[in-house]
C-alpha cells in the first residue's frame, strides 16, 4: 500500500481550507437572503419609529444615541465628570462634531 | 514542467518534515499566527457588516431633528416652537418626538421610552423591546411598576414585544402612549423632547436646516446624512479599542518577523550547513525555506479567516460581546447580514501572509549563501 505524502496531505488540506474560504461568500450571500427580513423588519420599525440609533451601548445616553450626542455630553454629569463609561473608549465622537470649522478668519475684510 | 512540480513536492516533504521534528515550537507559532489573524479578521468582518447594516437600516431616519439647548445641555422644545417651524419654506412634515430615558433600579439597566407617532398605544400598556423583556422576564400580559421621578409609581400591561429580529434598533425600548408618558415624566402638555422633520426636496435639506439654525439660535438641527455618517465612521482603524487591536497585531507581527529575521537557531544553521554540504544548490535552500513560510502563513491565515466568518457571522460575535456591553445590563442580540469586502480580505491577506513569508527568506538567503563548514560550526 502505497504511504501518503506528507506534501500531498498538506496541499490537500490548504485546499480544502481554500475552498471553505471561498464557500463564506456563498455562505454569506445564503445568510444575507435568510436574514433579509430581519434587516427590513428593522427599517420598518425605525421609519415608523423615526428612530436615529442602533441600540447597540445602552450604558451612557451619548453613546445610545450616538448620532444625537453633542460636545457637552461626557461632561454633563457633573463638572469633573470625566469620561468613565467603557464604550466612551470604543467609540469617539461624531466626527461632525470634532471637525474643525470653515476659516472664516481669511475672508473678513477688516482684521480682526 | 512534471519535474518541477515534483520537485516542489519533494521539498515540501522536506519542509515538513523539517517542521515535525520542531512540533511544538511550530505549532505554537502556528497557533499564535492564526489567532492573531482570527482577532483582526473578526474586527475586520464584524465592523464592516455593522456599518453595511446601519447604512442599511437608518436610511429611514428622520430627515432633520431640530435639539434645543440650554447652557450646554438638551432640553424641552417649549410650545410654539412647531408652529414657527411650520412657516419654513421647504418644510413638508413637522412632529413632535417624545422620548426620554429610565432607569431601571431592579435590574440596574437604562430603558428608551418612546411614544410612537404612528402608532395608539391604549393607557396603561406598553410595547416593550426584546431585550428589556428578557432583563425582566416579560411576557404579554405581565404587568410591570415602574417609580417615575416624581415618586410616584405607575404600573403597566405588557401588550406586545417587540421582534427579536429588531433587537439591534430596539432592545431597550419601551413604547408607551402619549399620555402616559406625560404624566411619567411629568412633561405639559405641548412640550416635546425634539422635532423630527421632513423636508419637500432633498436638494434643500441643508438650506433648511441653516434656516432652523438662524431662526432658532438655541436650537441645533441634526441631519439624516450626519447621522449616516457618525456610523460610517463607527469602529474606525484609527480610533479607540480597534487602534488598540490593530496596534498590538501590528506590534505581534514585527515581533515575529524580528525573531525570524534576526536570525536562525544552531538547529536551522547546522541543518542548512549539512544541505549544503550534501550538495543543495542555494536556490533549493531558499525554496525549502519559501515553502515552510508560505505553508505556515497560508495555513494561518486561512483558519484564521474561517474562525473569524463563522465567530462573527455563525456565533453572532459572541466574544466581542463583553466588550461592547461594558457597565450595561441590556445588550441586543443580534445576527449581523453577511457583507465581505473583497477589497478588505485581500488586504488582510497581504499584510498578513506576506510578511511573514517575506521575513523567513532573509536570513536563509545569509546563512544559505555562506560557506557550508563555517555554518555548520556556527
Amino acid at each position: 500500500m502505497p504511504v501518503a505524502r506528507l506534501s500531498h496531505l498538506a496541499l490537500v488540506t490548504l485546499a480544502c481550507a481554500a475552498s471553505l474560504v471561498a464557500a463564506t461568500f456563498a455562505d454569506a450571500a445564503w445568510l444575507r437572503q435568510q436574514r433579509a427580513g430581519g434587516m427590513a423588519q428593522m427599517r420598518d420599525l425605525v421609519e415608523q419609529l423615526q428612530l436615529t440609533d442602533l441600540c447597540l451601548f445602552t450604558e451612557a445616553r451619548y453613546t445610545r444615541h450616538l448620532s444625537q450626542a453633542d460636545l457637552h455630553s461626557a461632561f454633563q454629569d457633573h463638572p469633573l465628570g470625566l469620561e468613565h463609561f467603557p464604550t466612551g473608549s470604543l467609540v469617539l465622537p461624531p466626527t461632525r462634531l470634532t471637525a474643525s470649522h470653515e476659516r472664516l478668519d481669511r475672508e473678513t475684510e477688516v482684521p480682526d | 514542467m512534471n519535474a518541477w512540480i515534483e520537485k516542489q513536492k519533494y521539498l515540501i516533504d522536506f519542509t515538513l518534515s523539517s517542521l515535525a521534528r520542531r512540533k511544538a515550537k511550530n505549532l505554537g507559532l502556528l497557533l499564535v499566527y492564526t489567532l492573531i489573524v482570527f482577532l483582526l479578521a473578526s474586527v475586520m468582518l464584524f465592523t464592516h457588516a455593522l456599518r453595511q447594516a446601519a447604512a442599511e437600516v437608518l436610511v429611514g431616519a428622520p430627515e432633520v431633528i431640530l435639539q434645543r439647548m440650554v447652557a450646554g445641555r438638551h432640553d424641552l422644545i417649549p410650545p410654539g416652537y412647531l408652529e414657527r417651524i411650520g412657516r419654513i419654506r421647504g418644510v413638508q412634515h413637522k412632529e413632535g418626538r417624545l422620548w426620554g430615558y429610565y432607569y431601571d433600579p431592579v435590574v440596574k439597566a437604562n430603558y428608551t421610552f418612546m411614544v410612537p407617532g404612528n402608532q395608539d398605544i391604549a393607557a396603561g400598556t406598553l410595547l416593550v423591546g426584546a431585550g428589556m423583556a428578557r432583563a425582566r422576564g416579560l411576557a404579554v400580559g405581565n404587568l410591570i411598576s415602574f417609580r417615575s421621578y416624581s415618586g410616584k409609581l405607575f404600573s403597566f400591561t405588557i401588550a406586545r414585544i417587540l421582534p427579536h429580529d429588531s433587537e439591534l434598533v430596539s432592545a431597550d425600548l419601551v413604547l408607551i402612549s402619549e399620555a402616559d408618558f406625560r404624566s411619567f415624566f411629568a412633561i405639559a402638555p405641548g412640550y416635546f423632547t425634539d422635532i423630527a422633520l421632513s423636508v419637500a426636496n432633498p436638494l434643500e435639506v441643508r438650506n433648511v436646516a441653516a434656516k432652523l439654525s438662524q431662526q432658532f439660535p438655541d436650537s441645533r438641527p441634526i441631519l439624516r446624512e450626519e447621522i449616516l455618517r457618525t456610523y460610517e465612521s463607527i469602529f474606525n482603524w484609527r480610533e479607540g479599542i480597534v487602534l488598540a487591536l490593530a496596534s498590538l497585531a501590528i506590534l505581534a507581527f514585527a515581533i515575529f518577523a524580528w525573531e525570524k529575521a534576526s536570525g536562525l537557531s544552531a538547529d536551522e544553521k547546522r541543518e542548512i550547513g549539512i544541505l549544503k554540504a550534501i550538495g543543495w544548490e542555494t536556490g533549493d535552500v531558499l525554496k525549502m525555506k519559501f515553502w515552510e513560510g508560505a505553508l505556515v502563513s497560508l495555513a494561518a491565515f486561512l483558519i484564521g479567516y474561517l474562525a473569524a466568518y463563522l465567530h462573527v457571522f455563525r456565533f453572532s460575535s459572541s466574544l466581542f460581546a463583553p466588550v461592547l456591553k461594558g457597565w450595561a445590563v441590556l445588550y441586543p442580540r443580534f445576527e449581523l447580514s453577511p457583507v465581505i469586502d473583497g477589497f478588505q480580505v485581500a488586504t488582510l491577506f497581504f499584510f498578513t501572509v506576506f510578511p511573514y513569508a517575506a521575513a523567513t527568506l532573509v536570513p536563509i538567503w545569509r546563512a544559505a549563501i555562506a560557506d557550508p563548514d563555517a555554518v555548520m560550526r556556527g
